[in-house]
């Protein structure tokens, strides 16, 4: 027996969702003993947390005073939290060390400059992307190191880099170790997979020694060593010895990050760039690295929020570091009340928060935009 | 008398201790159209591998137009050989039309504007002119394999090489790329086609080339191919899949 539809059925609207906001806590929170379990024991562990954070942070902190004297329990006649006015009073010394008063354009200027490249890099659909690439890896570093040293040709006076401080050099040890790490990183991986055996294994040896090393080994190394074996009128600047170590540290991770990056792209597009007259060259440039960093945008981003957090570790080699700068501003006699260490050890931790936060958000809108550009790849 | 499109010569390759070509010779004329079949690992791939440099061989000659395969040459060779592969190759970063104008523009240095014309009328010839601006992962495979024809297409091959192109699409979109296949047969394209599709092969096919175990077991026009196929291997194979 053969039975044959006459009409076809026309396509029917989606059930309706159990709605409301009501619909929504019963199935995401409450659809069972577990999860209301699990719901009210997070919903504790918060409502124990947060008050006292918040009345630390807003209602009890201190906003404004001369001294430490403002952040007093006893003074200010009540309980004290966060001491905000120590912040504001050292926020100069917090941003620009002990660079001079009168030249503090100079790191303005230079804020401005990384804000333009982190703007022209990060906002896809910029115009002269390429351009601003050779801004961020090569102009805007000379720019850079020339305005804040300072050089005769533009008629700077030079400021040693022991003056430098607080998150003007977070800023210059961080940036410096990511615009080096990525290209070298990138080169790094490409020479670990070449078919020159020489190369790989230079290549290989140097990623191992890097990845092999603790990061406050390489510090001390270039601090104190390297001075050992330099001929004695031979001398490096005291801030871009670790500057390099930093450097080539992340490089080595880097190149390990885009190496997994490489190995995802199949052989095949390779092969068809090739077939196609495309050289070796142009084939990785063209088809399989713009492939192979995409995979490992998350890869990237968490070397980089590494390498951020890493750089305090320069601190210990006596470079005035935001968190060195923060440690000497806090022993401030002037400024010594119960609640200074927890205040400033508290705006650390909200600028690295920020920052890192920031990245990891970008890097997941990042995200988001490739997979919807590529939507159903095969 | 002009020179063949492709002339391999006594060509043997081993993959490590494995023999997978053993002295293939093999003259392809101008226009002319060979569909080369066998079982798997019988080294179809391998040889139209080698024409284009895609495969380095141990011993003998490949020439394409007269012109010895030797390293310098590569890349001259693989300009004038187009090639479609089983699993299409399409960049899956850049649309249709970044897809076929990426080699023109940076391996040939024709510029944009030309070759993104010229890029469009082959999409155009290919029936698909409105996928230009879509990227592959938005293609059906058919739709895929059409725009890696073009892509090949796009270099103005002299040669084109089609490797297993229907292998790895769901049935009903065969045929699509078959008859963009036949289509290019109909312009004169030189071709060499590893492919199972019997009926393509007796349609277009000027020579029909079986292979097994590395060597050349027979060669012969689709009609005696087909019909009156010469060696027992041969016809064990036909028997098989037909």
């Amino acid at each position: 027996m053969t039975r044959v539809r006459e009409t076809l059925l026309p396509p029917a609207p989606p059930p309706r969702r159990t709605g409301g906001p009501a619909g929504w806590l019963r199935t995401n929170l409450f659809s069972g003993p577990g999860n209301t379990l699990t719901t009210l024991v997070i919903l504790a562990g918060l409502a124990l947390l947060l008050p006292p954070v918040f009345r630390f942070l807003v209602t009890d902190a201190v906003w404004s005073g001369n001294s430490g004297e403002a952040c007093r329990p006893e003074v200010a006649g009540r309980a004290v939290g966060a001491c905000w006015a120590f912040v504001g009073a050292k926020i100069n010394y917090l941003v620009y060390g002990s660079y001079p008063a009168a030249e503090r354009w100079r790191p303005n200027l230079f804020f401005g400059l990384v804000a333009l490249g982190t703007a022209w890099m990060l906002w896809l659909d910029a115009p002269r992307r390429g351009l601003g690439a050779v801004f961020v890896f090569l102009v805007g570093p000379l720019l850079s190191y020339g305005l804040l040293s300072g050089t005769a040709v533009l008629g700077l006076a030079p400021v040693a880099t022991s003056l430098w401080g607080g998150i003007l050099v977070t800023l210059v040890v961080s940036l410096v170790g990511i615009v080096a790490s990525l290209p070298l990183g990138i080169l790094l991986a490409l020479g670990r997979r070449s078919e020159l055996p020489v190369l790989r294994y230079a290549c290989i040896g140097f990623i191992e020694f890097w990845r092999g090393v603790p990061l406050i080994t390489v510090l001390f190394m270039a601090n104190v060593m390297l001075p050992l074996f330099l001929p004695g009128d031979l001398t490096v600047d005291r801030l871009v010895r670790p500057l390099v170590g930093i450097a080539l540290f992340a490089s080595a991770y880097m190149a390990e990050v885009v190496r997994g990056g490489l190995q995802a792209v199949p052989e095949g597009q390779g092969r068809a760039a090739l077939a196609l007259g495309l050289t070796r060259w142009q084939a990785m440039r063209l088809v399989v690295l713009p492939q192979a960093l995409k995979v490992v945008v998350p890869g990237i981003v968490n070397t980089l929020i590494g390498l951020f957090k890493d750089t305090t570790l320069v601190s210990i080699v006596g470079i005035a570091d935001f968190i060195r700068v923060l440690e000497a501003a806090r022993a401030d006699p002037r400024w010594s009340a119960p609640t200074i260490p927890a205040t400033a050890y508290a705006f650390a931790a909200l600028f690295y928060l920020a920052v890192c936060f920031s990245m990891a958000r970008y890097a997941a809108f990042i995200e988001r935009r490739l997979a919807a550009g590529e939507r159903g790849r095969a | 008398m002009t020179a063949p499109a492709v002339e391999f010569r006594a060509v043997n390759k081993w993959f490590g201790s494995a023999h997978v070509l053993r002295a293939v010779s093999l003259t392809v004329a101008r226009s002319e159209r060979i569909v080369i079949c066998g079982p798997s690992g019988s080294g179809k791939s391998t040889l139209i591998r080698c024409v284009n440099g895609l495969e380095p061989y141990q011993g003998g000659t490949v020439r394409v137009e007269g012109r010895d395969l030797t390293p310098a040459r590569i890349p001259s060779v693989r300009r004038a050989v187009g090639m479609v592969f089983q699993h299409f190759n399409l960049f899956p970063h850049l649309t249709v039309l970044e897809n076929c104008t990426l080699a023109p523009i940076h391996g040939r240095g024709i510029g944009r504007r030309a070759a993104e014309a010229r890029a469009r009328d082959e999409l155009a010839r290919l029936a698909i002119a409105d996928l230009a601006a879509r990227y592959p992962g938005q293609l059906s495979g058919g739709q895929q394999q059409r725009v890696a024809i073009a892509r090949a297409l796009c270099l103005d091959p002299a040669v084109m090489l089609f490797d297993e192109p229907t292998s790895a699409l769901d049935p009903e979109m065969v045929q699509e790329v078959l008859d963009t296949m036949t289509d290019l047969a109909g312009r004169g394209m030189t071709m060499l086609c590893v492919t199972h599709e019997m009926g393509f092969a007796r349609r277009v096919a000027d020579r029909v080339v079986f292979m097994d175990e590395g060597q050349i077991v027979e060669a012969a026009p689709p009609e005696a191919f087909f019909d009156r196929p010469a060696h027992p291997r041969t016809r064990d194979f036909l028997a098989r899949i037909l």
